[in-house]
């Protein structure tokens, strides 16, 4: 059989808010036209995302990496004939594997993500998918669920509250008819790898679902996705598809006497239904409101049945888990953290995108290691960390390791490992305004401190800028942030003070009059 | 689809009606059919999934994504969360508003263009992002913003003759 040479070109967001599927389409028509034997294939992206688009070659050596290559830098990449072999072209990198920014990483979660074809249950094979399922479909529930609560997972959408402690509950529950939902409302600024994932290795997702069900007797999966990510939407419709072909969805699967479907429910632009009782409300078709707990959704969740709800990220790691077993995860990371976080590098960062790593290296060796300090070329400034609710880190703090403790110590948050660095010409009380702000329009509305709190907030903000009893509106900030903390609902209300707070501790110069 | 809202509306609530929890897969569909959930059909929507009009209102006027009134030809999205901040999406909002003349949630005059702000397109990597269509813009500052609404009005201009 002769092999045919194979390009790849990244089908990512954003790849191809790059230009890849320009790209993609240029090489494919190239390749067509001049009667040349090579197939473009469309992987998903390594998460390199300074260098997307990035192509790659295979060759006997490993692949060949090219980048950033943009529709203008066709021209050359085809007259050097990259895809035989040939690397005289400016933009050739080496192989991929060994970029420093990727040969540092330790990919677990995300070890085929950008390597293969996402949409090919094959290649999805060949790099040990479906093994973890395989696993799973010969253990009992007990032990699949005991050997998730060993692994140490903690929820990567942000609680980080243990995996497999909410795996039990909803197991123990008695129900004759039980959910999965997954948590892809991933609308935290700075943060991405739910999206990567779903674009780039759909299957890993469903098969981290599937192991779930099959752990908490349950035969119905959804997941919540936000509208923001019609590619994620696309990807996961097919793969779904693809799915229920090869006998992974539906009945009997792998001919077990198990069943499990999944189906894709579209959220409509509300950050607030990224909180698990919020989604279960507009799963079921209603607004968006918060609901108090207890009931635990995995007592009592969707439809008023138990309900196990993870993130993306928790539930693609479940595979891997099964498979290698507990211990191989739970070798890496430090104290209670356990296993690796895929962080996201965002906002002014010279070197952006994905890095995997075991819990425990500091902020600053992302930000300058990987991240090789500002896109802008002036000193970083501030960091948030966690998304929206996260705390703004001033320099003193970069060292601090990153795990769930350390940072809670230090009145912060990993959340989704989002990663938004600032150079020196943010205005932190205009960052501290837009949480109050960003609170206010997101807020559902259904406890005071939040619907409230964040509009009062707004104006004492402004009130600060104005110069109005500047000391004594201070006071009130912080009055107003302990209210929040203390009387609100959910995280919404109740986190929006730390971004705030951690601006005016941190960075109080800028709070000053006549700034 | 053809036929008038009012069908193809009832049309949408029957095929979901037996889908558990299906208000808000009616209003996607209903919005991805018509470009907009128009208020006169929100009895047509109760009716069919046993909902009081309130409820529907309700749950229409929750979520940012859903339109009461028809969007321009295309909608621009500008991403306002803080990665895009920290790369020049103030600004870049600025200019948006004054080279259309519109503020946010507005259409332009000739009704090309709608302005919406978004919080997060999760291209935090190339901030700033912007969404146009199913579109997503990296990198995005004046003058890149510029030409990609200049290529949106040729687009239309073609589309026309």
């Amino acid at each position: 059989m002769i092999t045919r040479s194979k390009v790849f070109v990244p089908r990512d967001t954003t790849a191809c808010s790059l230009g890849a599927d320009k790209v993609a389409a240029a090489l494919q028509r190239h390749f067509r036209v001049n009667d040349i034997a090579v197939d473009v294939v469309r992987n998903g992206s390594r998460g390199l995302y300074w260098l997307e688009p990035l192509i790659e070659i295979e060759t006997d050596k490993g692949r060949q990496a090219f980048g950033p290559v943009y529709p203008h830098d066709l021209e050359e990449f085809i007259g050097a004939r990259c895809w035989e072999g040939n690397t005289d072209f400016s933009k050739h990198l080496g192989l991929t594997e060994e970029i420093p920014f990727l040969q540092k990483q330790t990919r677990v979660t995300f070890a085929r993500v950008g390597v293969i074809d996402p949409l090919s249950i094959s290649e999805y094979k060949q790099h040990a998918g479906f093994a973890g399922l395989e696993k799973a479909l010969a253990m009992s529930s007990q032990d699949i669920v005991s050997e998730l609560k060993q692994s140490g997972l903690r929820g990567r959408g942000g609680a980080a509250f243990p995996a497999g402690i909410k795996w039990q509950t909803v197991l123990d529950s008695e129900s004759a008819q039980k959910y999965i939902v997954c948590n892809a409302d991933e609308g935290d600024s700075g943060t991405y790898s739910d999206r990567m994932l779903m674009e780039s290795d759909p299957f890993c997702l469903i098969e981290g679902m599937l192991i779930a069900g099959l752990a908490v007797n349950a035969d119905q999966g959804f997941i919540y996705l936000r509208d923001e990510y019609p590619l994620a939407h696309n990807v996961l419709t097919e793969a779904l598809v693809r799915a229920r072909e090869g006998n992974y969805l539906g009945n009997n699967i792998q001919g077990s006497d198990k069943s499990f479907d999944i189906e894709i429910r579209l959220g409509a632009g509300a950050y607030i239904c990224g909180e698990e009782t919020s989604m279960l409300e507009s799963l079921e078709g209603k607004r968006g409101e918060v609901r108090p707990k207890p009931p635990l959704p995995a007592v009592k969740g969707l439809f008023g049945k138990p309900t196990v709800i993870n993130n993306v990220i928790s539930l693609a790691s479940v595979p891997t888990i099964i498979n290698q077993g507990a211990a191989c995860y739970e070798s890496y990371g430090v104290n209670s953290s356990r296993g690796t976080l895929p962080f996201q590098l965002s906002g002014n960062i010279k070197q952006t995108g994905l890095v995997e790593l075991p819990f425990g290296a500091s902020l600053r060796d992302l930000l300058y290691d990987f991240g090789e300090g500002s896109r802008s070329g002036k000193p970083l400034r501030a960091v948030q960390v966690g998304g929206p609710l996260g705390a703004y880190l001033p320099e003193s703090q970069w060292n601090t390791p990153l795990d769930y403790e350390a940072f809670s110590a230090i009145g912060a948050m990993l959340g989704h490992g989002g990663i938004v660095a600032f150079d020196e010409s943010v205005d932190m009380r205009e960052q501290a305004r837009f949480s109050m702000e960003f609170c206010a329009l997101e807020s559902c509305g259904k406890c005071t401190p939040c619907r409230i709190g964040s509009v009062r907030g707004v104006e004492v903000i402004d009130r600060i800028k104005n110069g109005e009893n500047t000391d004594e509106n201070k006071e009130l900030l912080k009055e107003l942030c302990a209210t929040m903390v203390a009387g609100s609902l959910c995280a919404m209300g109740g986190l929006t003070p730390y971004p705030v707070l951690s601006a005016l501790e941190h960075f109080a110069e800028d709070f000053e009059q006549g700034k | 689809m053809s036929g008038s809202r009012e069908e193809v509306v009832a049309a949408i609530v029957s095929k979901f009606k037996e889908t558990p929890g299906p208000l808000l897969v009616v209003l996607h569909a209903v919005q991805n059919e018509l470009g907009f959930i128009p208020p006169e059909i929100v009895p047509v929507i109760a009716a069919g999934l046993n909902l009081s009009r309130a409820e529907v209102h309700g749950v229409i006027s929750f979520y940012h994504f859903f339109r009461s009134a028809p969007a321009g030809r295309h909608t621009i999205q500008i991403c306002r969360a803080e990665s895009c901040q920290a790369m020049g999406s103030r600004e870049l909002e600025k200019h948006a508003r004054q080279s259309l003349g519109i503020e946010f949630h507005q259409t332009t005059a000739d009704g090309q263009i709608t302005l919406e702000p978004v919080y997060c397109l999760g291209n935090c990597a190339c901030s700033p992002a912007i969404r146009v269509g199913d579109a997503i813009h990296a990198h995005v500052d004046s003058d890149s913003f510029d030409s990609i609404v200049a290529d949106l009005q040729t687009e239309a201009v073609e589309v026309k003759s």
